[in-house]
């Protein structure tokens, strides 16, 4: 199943990434050589596995729910790339 | 006295414990060490140079009044630069990092600044851990110490090298696929990748977390094992650590090995095994049977598909995890951009580089709507049967030996076109991740070229102890330690 171009720059949307367009054929290129190498997964019957999300065998973990000290704001917004009166500064969206 | 620059952990403690040397000469010789071959090597992204004298002066003053001394006081290591470090620079290798200051400590940094560890600086790696050369550091290349020409591994590539070109005693590393094991083996080092819940991964800038390991990179197993037990335990800010106590791994390393059976898995010795590695493992197993050790033929059948099952579960869940980088909270933003989707698309394309984005991609497809059970979840299926494969195998064998590596370290730009064979240089190491095993690499011989190639032992769920054990005597049989790269 081979990926289009046009693909590509439909992920590459859903990934926030952007990629010029003497770029994409050799993208696109690799992106279906990987994918063909993968494919090989279907050689093998998974019906009626269960899939393991973790390796090890620990249930959900619970602890009482007890306010603590974490960082202020202003070392939270340290690394911001702009702030203003302890906020992170957008371009307007509405 | 010997070259201190040439001493482990364990041998440097006796010096400090009884004053022969002091922490601020140990750590000045340190410093001094990273200013003379630094511009070769470029193991380093970041040194720090005051901190470091600032720790060795209290650790001194700890190793005089004999208060909380242990075994790492005073001694200077190196971070993987993928570890928080409050106040210190954390990039990750990347220019979307380049300037990201952490205002707290991963877990395993402040275990090991508590212990009294001096913190030389941040090492050199693939750019957010995805790779297996060093290569994809946004800022430089690491050289292997043993050819200058040749890649130290990756992507914990400078911790590999640092060590091995005594730069530090002992480094930090994190493994996801082999990035620990890999670059140990590729550089002469011993590297450990615990089993997964192990030690905590709090402050650890997440690649998958799923597979995501940090562990000890170190001279000698001994050391290892020191390492380990000051890192490892449980952590309430990480809920995938185990609680479960970390035993005093360095007590188990004398282990009579007689009736130790080490598994040999039919599927790890293919074709592309270079001849020279496959003499230095062979070499191994000699060694391991005059120990004591029986060899018993073992199978894991899904080996073939471990790294394809990799590339959906790490692709995946990076493509999560780095999702976070926006250029809103933190890191760079782009500069010019008409509203905040174009924001975010510059900020990203511009501020991570080509392996980074290409998994992100694959990531994205992979869990794009449609997919899911194609991709995913036919992987997470696969990796119920690559760890049924090893219950299965650790019921006939106690331990598996394997090679690391196909071959020793490569050149640079032999595989760095070529994004699918730097892929299959991990296909040793991926399946223990993808099991969540402990796996090992500990030198056990040359290549033709002279540069080092390390044995990988793997054993069951928090069988460190085990591990260690072997390694320490394969270790002591090869007579290999105190063997160190001319630069």
């Amino acid at each position: 199943m081979a990926v289009t171009k046009e693909q590509v720059m439909h992920v590459a949307h859903l990934a926030r990434l952007e990629f010029q367009e003497n770029e994409l054929d050799g993208f696109t290129q690799t992106f279906n050589n990987i994918l063909d190498y993968i494919a090989k997964l279907e050689e093998v019957n998974t019906d009626g596995i269960n899939p393991t999300s973790h390796v090890i065998d620990v249930k959900n973990v619970f602890r009482e729910d007890e306010p603590s000290s974490s960082l202020s704001n202003e070392e939270a917004m340290k690394n911001a790339p702009s702030s203003e009166d302890g906020s992170f500064v957008v371009p307007r969206i509405i | 006295m010997k070259n201190l620059l040439n001493l482990t952990i364990h041998e440097l403690h006796e010096l400090l414990i009884t004053r022969k040397i002091s922490s601020q000469e140990l750590t000045s010789a340190y410093l001094e060490r990273i200013r003379e071959v630094e511009p070769k090597v470029g193991a380093y992204i970041t040194v720090t140079e005051e901190l470091a004298m600032q720790q060795a002066k209290n650790a001194d003053g700890k190793l005089a009044r004999k208060e909380a001394v242990t075994a790492l006081t005073g001694i200077p290591l190196g971070i993987k630069d993928v570890l928080c470090t409050k106040g210190t620079k954390t990039t990750c290798a990347s220019k979307i990092l380049e300037n990201f200051i952490p205002p707290y400590d991963a877990t395993v940094v402040s275990r090991l600044a508590d212990a009294g560890a001096v913190f030389l600086g941040k090492l050199n790696m693939d750019e957010f851990a995805m790779g297996s050369s060093t290569e994809n550091s946004a800022f430089h290349v690491t050289k292997n110490p043993w050819n200058l020409s040749c890649v130290p591994g990756g992507s914990s590539g400078g911790s590999a090298a640092s060590v091995a070109a005594r730069e530090c005693v002992a480094s930090i590393g994190t493994d996801t696929g082999g990035s620990i094991r890999q670059p140990a083996s590729h550089c002469g080092v011993v590297g450990l990748k615990p089993t997964y819940g192990r030690v905590s991964r709090f402050g650890l800038i997440a690649f998958a977390s799923s597979l995501d390991q940090i562990g000890p990179m170190t001279r000698d197993v001994k050391d290892c094992a020191i390492m380990l037990k000051a890192i490892a335990g449980h952590d309430q800010r990480d809920s995938t650590s185990v609680n479960k106590e970390a035993p005093d791994y360095e007590a188990y390393l004398n282990q009579d090995l007689k009736g130790i059976r080490i598994g040999l898995p039919k599927e790890y010795f293919i074709e592309g095994l270079s001849a020279d590695v496959e003499k230095c493992v062979k070499n191994t197993t000699e060694k391991l049977e005059r120990l004591g050790c029986n060899t018993v033929e073992i199978s894991l059948p899904h080996t073939e598909y471990a790294v394809a099952t990799y590339y959906i579960v790490a692709t995946s869940e990076a493509a999560s995890n780095l999702s976070r980088f926006d250029g809103v909270k933190y890191g760079f933003r782009a500069e010019d951009f008409s509203n905040l989707l174009d924001m975010y698309k510059k900020t990203r394309s511009h501020g991570f580089g080509n392996e980074v984005k290409r998994r992100i991609m694959l990531g994205t497809y992979a869990l794009s709507s449609g997919y899911y059970d194609a991709f995913y979840k036919k992987a997470s299926q696969m990796r119920t049967l690559m760890k049924q494969d090893f219950s299965n195998a650790f019921e006939k064998c106690d331990v598996i030996l394997t090679p690391v590596a196909p071959t020793a370290a490569f050149e640079f730009g032999e595989k760095a076109s070529d994004p699918l064979q730097m892929y299959l240089s991990d296909i040793f190491t991926i399946a223990t991740n993808l099991a969540g095993i402990p796996g090992i690499s500990v030198p056990c011989g040359f290549d033709s070229r002279g540069l080092p190639v390390g044995a990988q032992l793997m054993a069951g769920h928090f069988e460190e102890t085990k591990l260690l054990n072997v390694s320490y005597q394969l270790e002591k049989e090869l007579q290999l330690s105190g063997r160190f790269a001319e630069i």
